[in-house]
């Protein structure tokens, strides 16, 4: 898995901010390097000998300490004025200048360790994987279901928080196709750890195909085992945590309309193949300890039904 | 090195009191060394439970998706680890100088409420108990030491865990109030004659503005600690969104205290750097005015930069560059007091005991955590590092690297006058050194890992293979620092069976706690020696150029 890191920008609106990083970097390092040098050399030429007598006294000197005022306050209040336009570029306001308030392009809603993602104006509803346009800009609706969660993309912008009662809004945007990987960011319980999340930028025509499939209802499963399998998810706990578009409605869970088109399983957690699927149902457990999923101790060959049956949700 | 002289002229003899011996004299004592040292050794304990919590916390994180705790585990140990360093090893450590040192520097007998004072360490003392206890409940806390509602309400945290939190940490809250109630009143009222605040040692002058700090701080805390458990366990709606609660106030009233909490728990530091700096260096404070007027500047700031832990919260622009420059201005008298200290060892002997490896280093290192702390000022930069492993990396360089350097520095310079036995140096250089390296092991590297996206709380992370190399030398650092407390550890206890007898003035230094015998006895001090200035020993050891004389006159182009 490739690193993201807060150097890299992917995004017009995030280059500003590892434009001033670099900068400040740079200071912060050339004042230690400055500390540093004085401290050791003071060190080295000011170590104690065998028979030295007792230093002058120095008891301070006006001038040079007003110089070690004043500079850190003018390097800072320049590093103030770049915190501003820096702020300015890269989180521009939301309402627009005549006070209109845009509609979001996209709700995220954090739950306790997955991610709901609202499309409004297609109508769908999709989990813990963003596809946007490259190149557009969105307007993103932050919101929590339970707890204080953070939406963090490095390589893309700022990071927000999710807070319940709270909506935040935030602009996203990738400047070109690729995957971007992200995380929760704001501690929120115990599988913290495993509530990753990835935007996925497509060109705008993969985008608009993407969109219309994800809008339609998958269709019902041909073969027989794919058939028992929905079977069993309506008649056993699934359904009641899960919604698939045409079968069941509850939004406990992440929404599994379409999960076999999805990279990855449980909120980048784990690789999306049958395989991977298959031990995922099998045992949660071992995957996500303490998450909110529970192990249905499904039988093996209802077991290979209900992954036969989620493989058809493309 | 050299004895007081004599012939002195006496201000007053002081009535002698019996000491009595056994357990019991611990338990019952009023006595503000003996609190002192019953502070520092309670510390000392819940500094090695909560570097064992570390180092469980290392064990699991030395490779990705490893097993060795689960999650709740993990959470419960992480929270266990902030809250036992913060409220009962850094914080009571520097209470236990504190309370130790301040009445024999400014040669009164005792503190001001030698009652209060005890009253003040068994309630930390038993709120440690208590905060431990929950681990026997079959629920320690598990929301961070920062306990955001509403994880931190019922629905989340549905045991007693958090309880056992709140409640311990307002019994420990109670305590340090009154702990720094009687500092100030002792600063006030107890300084022996000729004692002026212009004459008052910089690490007196630092407990007292640490105490103001104490007694405006901490209101804050035990105000949201009891709104949170109005919220747990009578059902009030202070944090809960949807019944007229907002997370958001609690973030506002925690840091409110959060903030000067971290001045708190690093000015006593600068004032034991403040002292063993000028000693060691053989020359006096460099700009004794600018180094305690700087610390008042910092207590008077400290109040106004909390939302700097918030700017992610969604704030707005104009909030956020409010805290933002008040946070940057902050820095400013804290450089300045580097920029102080390393002109106090310009043109000096410096002689190079273990307090003073300790207190070189903590400039450097309390440099790279000051630092990393002005780009957590930046609001744009903030954006981006708040919650990763820069944060875990940046605060351990201000409390460890700062804090912990210094209070080091002061243990190996004081812990003559604590025993009467000098620390033995060999092993002091070995404690140094393995200190130093595992120190900057662990942290520095944690600096790349919240660059590279890591972050922080996380009981796991992916198989990335940069995260990984990066998470092993983490651990394997930590696992050095680990060594080192035990090197410290015999130290302290072979020193204690047969160390080097200390004699009065070991190190020969200037203020009054030098003046009596080591440790002191119970009344502190048979005569104390007249006071004209900061540094009454040094104008009693060199009555042909006492500072009296100078006043703050400069001496130009001194080399």
């Amino acid at each position: 898995m490739p690193v993201s890191s807060i150097l890299q920008a992917h995004s017009k609106l995030d280059q500003p901010i590892v434009h001033l990083t670099v900068v400040v970097l740079v200071i912060m390092a050339a004042i230690l390097a400055l500390v540093t040098v004085l401290v050791v050399f003071a060190s080295i030429r000011y170590r104690y000998r065998a028979g030295l007598a007792e230093p002058p006294q120095n008891f301070g000197n006006r001038n040079l300490e007003l110089t070690w005022t004043i500079l850190p306050l003018l390097l800072l209040g320049s590093i103030f004025v770049l915190t501003v336009i820096t702020m300015a570029d890269s989180d521009p306001p939301k309402t627009a200048a005549n006070g209109d308030d845009p509609p979001a392009d996209l709700v995220i809603v954090a739950h306790q360790f997955w991610w709901e993602i609202r499309y409004p104006g297609a109508g769908f509803v999709t989990a813990n994987e963003v596809h946007l346009p490259a190149g557009r800009q969105m307007l993103v609706r932050l919101e929590a279901a339970d707890v204080i969660h953070d939406f963090w993309v490095p390589e893309l912008t700022r990071k927000e928080d999710m807070i319940p009662g709270k909506p935040n809004e935030l602009w996203l945007l990738a400047d070109h196709p690729g995957v971007y990987l992200g995380t929760c960011a704001e501690f929120c319980g115990n599988e913290h750890a495993w509530m990753r999340i990835r935007v996925i930028a497509q060109t705008p025509d993969e985008f608009a195909k993407w969109e219309r499939e994800q809008a339609q209802q998958p269709p019902s499963p041909a073969d027989a085992t794919a058939q028992r399998g929905e079977q069993l998810f309506r008649t056993m706990s699934c359904a009641n945590c899960h919604a698939i578009s045409g079968v069941s409605s509850e939004r406990v869970g992440p929404d599994l309309t379409h999960l076999a088109s999805r990279e990855t399983l449980a909120a980048g957690r784990l690789k999306n193949d049958p395989v991977n699927l298959e031990a995922w149902l099998h045992d949660p457990n071992n995957f996500k300890p303490e998450s909110n999923m529970p192990n249905a101790n499904l039988k093996p060959d209802d077991l290979s039904a209900m992954v036969a049956y989620l493989e058809t949700l493309r | 090195m050299s004895e007081i002289p004599v012939a002195l002229p006496l201000l007053r003899k002081l009535e002698r009191f019996e000491k009595e011996a056994g357990m019991l004299s611990w338990v019952a004592s009023v006595d503000h060394k003996q609190i002192g040292i019953l502070y520092m050794v309670t510390a000392l304990i819940f500094f090695i439970a909560g570097g064992v919590e570390a180092l469980l916390m290392r064990t699991q994180l030395m490779f990705p998706e490893n097993r060795f705790l689960n999650p709740s585990a993990y959470n419960q140990i992480f929270t266990m680890h902030g809250t036992t360093m913060i409220f009962l090893v850094v914080v009571p450590v520097l209470l236990g100088l504190m309370v130790y040192l301040v009445p024999l520097m400014i040669g009164a007998r005792d503190v001001a409420f030698p009652r209060l004072n005890a009253l003040g360490y068994w309630l930390y003392a038993l709120g440690g108990c208590l905060l431990y206890f929950s681990f026997f409940a079959h629920d320690a806390p598990a929301a961070g030491w920062f306990a955001y509602p509403p994880l931190s309400e019922k629905p989340y945290s549905n045991l007693q865990g958090m309880d056992f939190w709140a409640l311990s940490l307002l019994v420990i809250g109670a305590g340090t109030v009154m702990t720094g109630l009687n500092v100030i009143a002792t600063v006030a009222a107890m300084r022996v004659q000729g004692m002026s605040l212009r004459h008052l040692p910089l690490f007196a002058w630092m407990s007292l503005i640490n105490s103001f700090l104490i007694v405006g701080a901490m209101p804050a805390l035990n105000a949201a600690l009891v709104m949170l458990l109005i919220d747990r366990q009578l059902r009030g709606n202070f944090f809960k969104p949807g019944a007229g609660g907002s997370p958001i106030f609690w973030q506002h009233v925690f840091w409110n205290f959060g903030h000067p909490e971290v001045y708190i728990m690093v000015l006593p530091a600068f004032g034991v750097i403040s002292e063993v700096i000028p000693v060691f260096s053989r020359k006096v404070i460099y700009g004794y005015a600018v180094v305690a007027g700087s610390t008042v500047a910092i207590a008077l700031l400290s109040f106004g930069v909390w939302a700097h832990h918030m700017f992610a919260v969604g704030m707005g622009h104009f909030l956020d560059l409010v805290f933002s420059a008040s946070s940057m201005l902050i820095a400013v008298p804290t450089g300045i007091k580097i920029f102080n200290w390393i002109a106090t060892m310009w043109g000096g002997a410096i002689r190079f005991t273990t307090a003073m490896w300790f207190a070189v280093a903590f400039l450097v290192m309390f440099t790279i955590g000051g630092l990393s702390g002005v780009m957590f000022a930046i609001v744009p930069i903030d954006w981006q590092l708040t919650d990763t492993y820069f944060v875990v990396a940046h605060m351990h360089y201000v409390l460890f690297g700062g804090t912990a350097f210094a209070v080091f520095a002061g243990l190996y310079y004081w812990f003559p006058k604590f025993s009467g036995r000098v620390l033995s140096e060999s092993l002091g250089k070995w404690h140094f050194w393995l200190t130093f390296l595992g120190f900057n092991l662990t942290f520095m590297v944690q600096h790349n890992l919240g660059v590279l996206g890591m972050p922080r709380r996380v009981f796991t992370y992916p198989n990335i293979h940069d995260w990984n190399v990066l998470n092993f030398i983490s651990t394997m650092g930590a696992y050095l620092l680990g060594i080192s407390v035990l090197v410290f550890l015999t130290n302290v206890i072979r020193t204690v069976r047969n160390g080097r007898i200390a004699g009065n003035d070991p190190w020969d230094a200037w203020t009054l706690e030098w003046a009596t015998t080591s440790p002191p006895p119970v009344h502190n001090f048979d005569y104390v020696p007249p006071v004209r200035s900061a540094r009454p020993l040094w104008d009693l050891k060199h009555p042909d150029d006492p500072d009296w004389r100078r006043g703050r006159k400069v001496q130009p182009n001194v080399r």
